[in-house]
């Protein structure tokens, strides 16, 4: 039963997505809505990323100086992992399933609350095709922020670890060291590639629970959970296979 | 002129429509009535095409919808207007923003132009000065009257309302239904109101259809409605204190 439930919605989704992928009937209000969402999804959360990217590379660096660093370890060791984790998993899948949590309860709250106000129903009268016109922007939006939202979450994580070298846990010599030591590209790109398709999920997951709404505020809030846990566990899912092939 | 041919709907078992005949006059302001589940929604909803019907057909100036192609139902869509319950407007832009939607859409007007024509819209339903408001800050009065405006931006042959009147004080109400009344004549639309509100029948009701458990009851005009003899029609009309007590004079006075 839970199997074929799964299988139909996402039978559902694809079948979404397939009206979401048409090339848009005005390019002129698709551009208007693709700046808007970019600013709504990806600009208002610089913030919380920075915010929390500054906090997680701070308490890294503390936490790895604190059990990890010993006489009989070189002393980059410190600033040097705080990168690999900054780099490799913080700022790609862990900021994206915070951001599942602001962007994906935003997207589905605002197109459900549309669906019950029967908004979505007046684009559909007019002749408009509601999904390409909401969730397209919304995906495109997304995906074209979130390279800057990572590399903002890794350079303030930067600056976190920094901070710390004024509390007197580490030298800004030994992080810098660290930092530079063996330094591969690579991961910077990996990063950056693994959070495309994060983007792509929370976008569509979300608007997908948003779209399918039916009922009334209840069920908005309902699907507005629904779209942060579906989507959360679809980025540790699709983690669990980008980072051995990207590796 | 909109006419339904043998229109039926179930929704798994349940019949919602059942073999439902009418004819909506170009020019007139038709009236689905009936009580709250009579299925005057479901019925809407299958002539403007949120609910593909079962069986029959719904025939615009000739053209069967229910048989036209994706496409095809696209472009008859923007010859139709919709008016909500809940006026649907979009709340994240301005009153303007909202009447010129359309015209943003499927419109090759420069943008002075389509600002000309919004503008001129909402100075029909007498909103002028409200253009820079949000839905959220005006009345549910002006909410409907900014749904009103925002439906005859493409100058649609075909506008529906959905009890356009649900929410209301009669005085608004008033208003409302004589400025549909007023468009429809001056555009020359075919008009199809959803309504239980037994003030907008007598105020506008040149046609009038009354479904009762989602079978045609009756079909006639205001001036038919207080001298028929169809036994749910009089119990839905006179389910109003002050309609009985109408009718009572009008026996006396006879």
């Amino acid at each position: 039963m839970f199997i074929i439930e799964g299988l139909a919605s996402f039978g559902r989704y694809l079948e979404l997505m397939g009206r979401t992928f048409s090339v848009p009937e005005r390019w002129r209000m698709f551009m208007k809505q693709y700046v808007k969402e970019m600013i709504q999804l990806g600009v208002d959360s610089i913030g919380i990323v920075l915010l929390i990217s500054f906090f997680i590379g701070a308490v890294i660096c503390i936490q790895i100086k604190l059990n990890i660093q010993s006489p009989w370890m070189p002393t980059f060791t410190t600033g040097y992992t705080t990168r690999e984790i900054m780099l490799l998993e913080f700022s790609s899948s862990i900021m994206c399933l915070i951001l599942s949590g602001k962007v994906g309860s935003n997207i589905a709250s605002e197109i459900g609350t549309m669906r019950v106000t029967q908004q979505i129903d007046a684009l559909e009268i007019m002749g408009v095709n509601s999904a390409s016109f909401l969730i397209l922007p919304k995906i495109m939006g997304m995906v074209s922020m979130i390279p800057f939202l990572v590399i903002f979450s890794i350079a303030t994580g930067f600056i976190g670890a920094y901070a710390t070298a004024l509390l007197g846990v580490i030298t800004v010599d030994d992080l810098t060291v660290g930092l530079q030591h063996a330094f591969n590209q690579w991961y910077v790109w990996m990063s950056i590639i693994k959070s495309l398709f994060f983007a792509f999920i929370i976008a569509s997951v979300s608007s997908y629970y948003g779209y399918t709404v039916e009922g009334g505020s209840f069920d908005v809030g309902k699907a507005s959970t629904n779209a942060v846990v579906r989507s959360s566990m679809l980025i540790l899912f699709a983690d669990l296979f980008l980072t051995p092939l990207l590796s | 002129m909109i006419e339904l041919k043998h229109l039926y709907k179930s929704f798994e078992d349940k019949d919602v429509l059942c073999d439902i005949n009418a004819v909506f006059e170009k020019g007139k302001t038709n009236l689905i009535i009936g009580q709250s589940g009579s299925g005057k929604t479901v019925l809407i909803k299958n002539i403007v095409g949120l609910f593909q019907p079962t069986s029959g057909q719904i025939l615009y100036d000739g053209r069967d919808f229910v048989k036209m192609s994706k496409r095809e139902r696209v472009m008859i869509r923007r010859e139709m207007g919709m008016i909500f319950q809940s006026a649907a407007l979009f709340d994240s832009m301005s009153v303007l923003e909202n009447v010129m939607f359309p015209l943003d859409m499927f419109s090759d007007k420069n943008e002075a132009d389509r600002i000309r024509r919004a503008k001129f819209c909402l100075e029909r339903v007498n909103l002028q000065g409200a253009e820079d408001k949000f839905p959220g800050e005006i009345s549910g009065g002006m909410q409907k009257r900014v749904a009103i405006a925002r439906a005859i931006a493409l100058n649609p042959q075909y506008l529906f309302c959905d009890e356009p009147n649900s929410g209301l004080d009669p005085k608004t109400s008033l208003v409302i239904d004589d400025l549909i009344h007023d468009i429809t004549q001056e555009y020359q639309m075919t008009t199809i109101i959803n309504t239980h509100d037994m003030n907008s029948v007598m105020g506008i009701g040149e046609n009038i259809l009354f479904i009762c458990d989602g079978h045609k009851e009756w079909q006639g005009s205001k001036d038919q409605i207080m001298t028929s003899t169809n036994e749910k029609l009089n119990s839905f009309i006179f389910a109003s204190d002050l309609f009985r007590k109408v009718k009572e004079a009008q026996d006396l006075e006879q």
